[in-house]
């Protein structure tokens, strides 16, 4: 149980595939301009990467070698066609929003990343495990993003307007906008890991 | 008495100058004076506070992002005044106060400090600067006034109105020469940048290279693709007007982010005039000499690469 913990935490904290690892960061980039579709975008693929990590541990006995990527990409897709289509009867205006950006899930790296570097080694529970805490580190990285922007763009937060007589900062809603918040969140969280590493360096 | 490791050891030639940064941020300080004047004579005392909110700004934020990072405080070295200066000088004379200090601090801030400080950034942060407010507040940024009005009646510049073909009647030379059009701040009296110019040539701080390949560039191809086909246009009144030449002798020539061999400025001064060009001539905005700036900033150093001189004997 200690262990299951352990895979699901390090994908928030050491491991976050955003700020850690640096992955995905086509969607991270292109729909953080809000947080609901932040939000949206890390739960549809906080799904299939628990969908996709599970089965493809299951199934690490009986894909060959060889061929394990296209094997990969069938099982994705299916999942991500299962999330478009739930998206288009539940949620129409969120699947507008994000666009092309739901069936790209499809090559989004993290998901590649994690059945080739975990779930295709380590048995289906740890990869259960492993696919829900990058998915939430996912889900969060791209929400304090959104945040940011969306604040500082807009002068709101999820839709409701917080600085109402401010000027908002129209840039970062702009793609420059992203790459700057994206660029100085990291440089933050390498300034907490270098922090939290010299603390445990000291006696 | 124990020696001490003072001796300074370095490889010949073993010259020495008493050129320094801070020298030569200061001349041009210096020279950018006649400009602003003219700026505040023309625009009023609105034009004045805007330069020095930007300078101030400029300089909080420089001694701020030092303090905190517990590095040496270097605003004796005059390149944070200058951003601040630079970047008001691109600036319309009246608008809101706040403007240029954002600008100001993201320009010292985001353009430069976040590099490793002077000498280290990509881009010339007081353009940084501009075009984050441009991209930000368009509407503050492209609202122009009348000169010798001193009550704030807005006029489009030259430019913007050639780019939405309105006839310009009444504007000669000779007032694009003096500054009597709508503009930016420092931008306008061409006279005074000249003159700066000139002192900045005479003393050696710029070399002729990049202003002359610049404006010779855009001249040339603003005259072959005329408004009526092929040659005839109005060359003159490109060159003279929007912020080609603060552009080109004050932000092109900035040592930082331009090539280092006179070949390599040679390339920048020409893909800059070029960009200009194409922005002026075919763009969506009336003016490009910030984005023509930054875009060869970001080829400076394959520029440099490229156009490295050869070590004396291979």
């Amino acid at each position: 149980m200690k262990r299951l913990i352990k895979e699901c935490v390090k994908g928030i904290t050491k491991e976050n595939p955003t700020f850690g690892l640096i992955l995905g960061l086509c969607p991270t980039l292109a729909v953080s301009t809000s947080v609901i579709n932040a939000v949206g975008m890390g739960l549809a693929a906080t799904f299939v990467l628990i969908c996709s990590n599970t089965i493809i541990s299951a199934l690490r006995h009986v894909i060959p070698d060889r061929i394990r990527l296209p094997a990969y990409i069938v099982v994705v897709a299916t999942f991500v066609t299962i999330c478009e289509m739930l998206m288009k009867a539940y949620a129409p205006a969120l699947n507008v929003a994000l666009g092309i950006f739901v069936p790209l899930i499809v090559v989004n790296c993290i998901i590649l990343a994690r059945a080739e570097a975990f779930a295709s080694k380590n048995p289906v529970l740890p990869s259960f495990f492993d696919g829900l805490g990058m998915g939430i580190g996912f889900t969060l990285a791209l929400t304090l993003i959104a945040l940011v922007r969306e604040l500082l763009g807009t002068g709101s937060v999820a839709g409701f307007t917080l600085a109402v007589h401010a000027e908002p900062i129209t840039m970062m809603i702009l793609s420059p906008g992203a790459l700057l918040t994206l660029g100085i969140l990291i440089a933050l969280s390498n300034m907490i890991k270098s922090a939290f590493a010299a603390r445990k360096t000291k006696p | 008495m124990p020696m001490k490791n003072n001796i300074l050891l370095s490889s010949s030639p073993h010259l020495h100058t008493a050129e320094s940064v801070r020298n030569i941020m200061w001349a041009v300080g210096l020279s950018l004076l006649p400009a602003g004047i003219a700026g505040v004579y023309l625009f009023g005392m609105s034009a004045f506070w805007i330069l020095t909110a930007g300078v101030i700004s400029a300089l909080a934020t420089e001694a701020a992002i030092q303090g905190l990072t517990r590095k040496k405080i270097s605003l004796c070295d005059g390149s944070a005044f200058l951003t601040g200066l630079l970047l008001a000088y691109n600036l319309p004379p009246d608008i809101p106060l706040w403007l240029p200090v954002l600008g100001s601090f993201f320009a010292v801030a985001i353009g430069k400090q976040i590099f490793g400080g002077l000498g280290q950034n990509i881009f010339n942060p007081a353009l940084v600067g501009r075009v984050f407010l441009m991209a930000s507040w368009p509407k503050y940024m492209t609202t122009f006034t009348k000169p010798l009005a001193y009550d704030a009646i807005t006029q489009a510049t030259p430019l913007a109105l050639l780019k939405e073909h309105k006839l310009i009647e009444h504007i000669s030379y000779l007032d694009l020469f003096l500054g009597k059009r709508g503009g930016c701040i420092g931008e306008v009296c061409i006279a005074a940048l000249l003159a700066g110019a000139l002192f900045l040539l005479v003393k050696g701080y710029i070399s002729w290279h990049i202003p002359f390949s610049y404006i010779l560039t855009v001249g040339l191809l603003t005259y072959v693709f005329g408004p009526n086909g092929i040659a005839g246009g109005d060359w003159l009144f490109h060159i003279l007007s929007g912020g080609l030449i603060l552009g080109a002798f004050f932000m092109a020539t900035d040592y930082v982010t331009s090539p280092l061999t006179h070949k390599g400025q040679l390339i920048f001064g020409t893909g800059c005039g070029l960009i200009t060009a194409v922005i002026r001539l075919w763009g969506g905005y009336p003016e490009g000499v910030s984005y023509a700036i930054l875009i060869m900033n970001a080829a400076t150093p394959i520029i440099d690469r490229y156009t490295k001189n050869r070590i004396y004997g291979t």
